[in-house]
């Protein structure tokens, strides 16, 4: 038999809120977590502003023991742990220390890279002749399911324990592993989600690449503009988000609040073929993820109430409207409203599936569409597609019944989430 | 430096990787570092360079490998700081 898949709990470390309260506050407000970063001004780096959650010394000290802390550099693991763990609070599930683990809970948990600083660090010392001093964690802090492995042994998961890796589709392709494997009967709790590093050995490669702002260098808050005629690259940015995924079955036993559905989705690739390459997504292949999404949720483009795109800020924006108009079958007034969180946290890399998508779940249950910021002159090739109307730069409060959710990476990857209000 | 001293400088670099804090209290020259105080036998490399920090010596892998408990860290202790 199938079983449905609910969201129970939602856990978040974004730049511009950290905790479920402050992002959903900051998201309603269309509060920037953008700032000046200094490091990677000393650091010569084109574009010197960035997005990085703020974590103080006492808050590590509620997830982590005073011996992990040591020697620890890894951001993405702070963050994705943080996150996991509120998201298993939040859905009411207590940490118990256990003689056995869970069997029935486990997690798909994502990243791009693992405690890439830690690795750095690491690097110098054995070039240094020091390999004997590493210590005794390096393995799990920059190993690529170090995250995974984290949160693992502070839940005492006993289900699937792995980390998946799609670029920036990372963390919708979380979600649809972790609803898989609930669907399919295997698990009745997964953890989703997906994290980053901050930091300019993450995001240099970027830099180099001429995808991120440099236009922006004086007026951080300004510098991420989704759909924008002014757009002019991503700010980069880190962070984590996390969903805890249930068997409908089991959250109605024990009285869960239930978020909303999963209702299905789809991950696919465009080969690296036609349009599509390494960085330049295929057209033909996204149109084809959401409107394979739409049937596997069994719902049509008409059903969807909002999107929460991709819309990083680049030149590609106008080209993902025209996918979604495509694959939606509307456009102009008919096209459904549409919004970017980067406008606010910027792009968080291999994070932003988990990040945003938290945020197109928190919309869902709170009735409300987030507004974009730094849009106030829209791109005109995207306005030849849809109404300008469908470009929220105010908060909209309605009902939500139906929210997709894209993310599309490098490799040519992409992923669509289908959410859907659940009604008992 | 003495026996008592040595104890007392080990003591405090075990004690944040110690699981049996009981063990801890009652912590003497038998004690053994895994099945005494129940360290993760990962975190025995950890100790060993914090020793080589706090008694300024260098440990090789051969005493390393024996580094399993209090009296033999401060045999250990006690050769290296000879050799110094």
């Amino acid at each position: 038999m199938e079983r449905r898949v609910v969201i129970t709990g939602l856990g978040i470390v974004a730049p511009n809120g950290v905790g479920l309260d402050a992002f959903l506050d900051a998201i309603k407000a269309g509060k920037s977590g953008i700032k000046f970063d200094q490091q990677l001004a000393d650091l010569q780096f084109s574009c010197q502003i960035s997005a990085t959650p703020e974590i103080s010394e006492d808050k590590k000290r509620d997830y982590f023991s005073e011996l992990e802390l040591r020697n620890f550099n890894s951001t993405g693991i702070l963050y994705g742990v943080i996150a996991g763990i509120d998201a298993w609070k939040d859905a009411g599930l207590s940490l118990e220390n256990n003689k056995d683990p869970d069997w029935d809970s486990g997690t798909v948990f994502g990243t791009g890279t693992s405690g890439i600083e830690k690795f750095r660090e690491s690097i110098y010392k054995i070039d240094d002749l020091q390999t004997r001093r590493l210590g005794s964690t390096a393995v799990a802090q920059t190993m690529g399911s170090g995250i995974s492995a984290y949160i693992g042994g502070k839940l005492g998961l006993g289900n699937q324990v792995t980390t998946n890796s799609a670029a920036c589709t990372t963390g919708a392709e979380s979600i649809l592993m972790c609803y898989e494997r609930i669907k399919s009967g295997k698990a009745k709790r997964m953890l989703a989600g997906a994290t980053s590093d901050s930091g300019p050995y993450i995001w240099g490669g970027f830099d180099a690449m001429k995808v991120c702002t440099f236009k922006h260098n004086e007026s951080p808050e300004k510098g991420s503009r989704p759909m924008s005629t002014t757009a002019s690259g991503f700010v980069p940015g880190s962070g984590a988000g996390a969903l805890l995924l249930e068997d409908l079955e089991t959250a109605l036993k024990r009285g869960a609040r239930i978020y909303g559905e999963v209702l299905g989705g789809n991950v696919n690739s465009g080969g690296q073929r036609g349009e599509g390459s390494m960085t330049a997504p295929n057209p033909v292949a996204v149109q084809k993820c959401i409107s394979d999404a739409l049937k596997n949720a069994n719902v049509s483009g008409k059903d969807i109430d909002t999107i929460n795109g991709h819309l990083t800020a680049t030149s590609k924006d106008s080209l993902e409207i025209s996918n979604w108009s495509k694959a939606l079958m509307r456009k102009g007034k008919d096209f459904p409203p549409i919004n970017s969180l980067k406008s606010m946290v910027g792009h968080c890399l291999s994070a932003s599936g988990g990040v945003e998508s938290v945020a197109a779940v928190l919309q869902l249950y709170h009735n409300f569409i987030f507004p974009n910021i730094n849009c106030e002159d829209v791109n005109l090739e995207i306005l030849e597609i849809i109404d300008s109307e469908c470009i929220p730069t105010k908060l909209i409060n309605k009902e939500l019944n139906v929210v997709a959710k894209a993310s599309f990476g490098f490799g040519d990857v992409n992923g669509c989430v289908i959410f859907k209000k659940f009604k008992g | 430096m003495n026996r008592e001293e040595a104890i007392s400088k080990l003591k405090d670099i075990v004690k944040p990787y110690v699981k049996d804090q009981e063990a801890f209290e009652k912590l003497n020259e038998s004690t053994d570092f895994i099945n005494d105080l129940k360290i993760n036998s990962a975190n025995l490399v950890d100790i060993v360079l914090d020793v080589e920090e706090a008694f300024g010596i260098e440990i090789d892998n051969v005493s390393m490998e024996k580094m399993t408990s209090v009296d033999a860290a401060l045999e250990i202790i006690d050769t290296k700081l000879a050799e110094k």
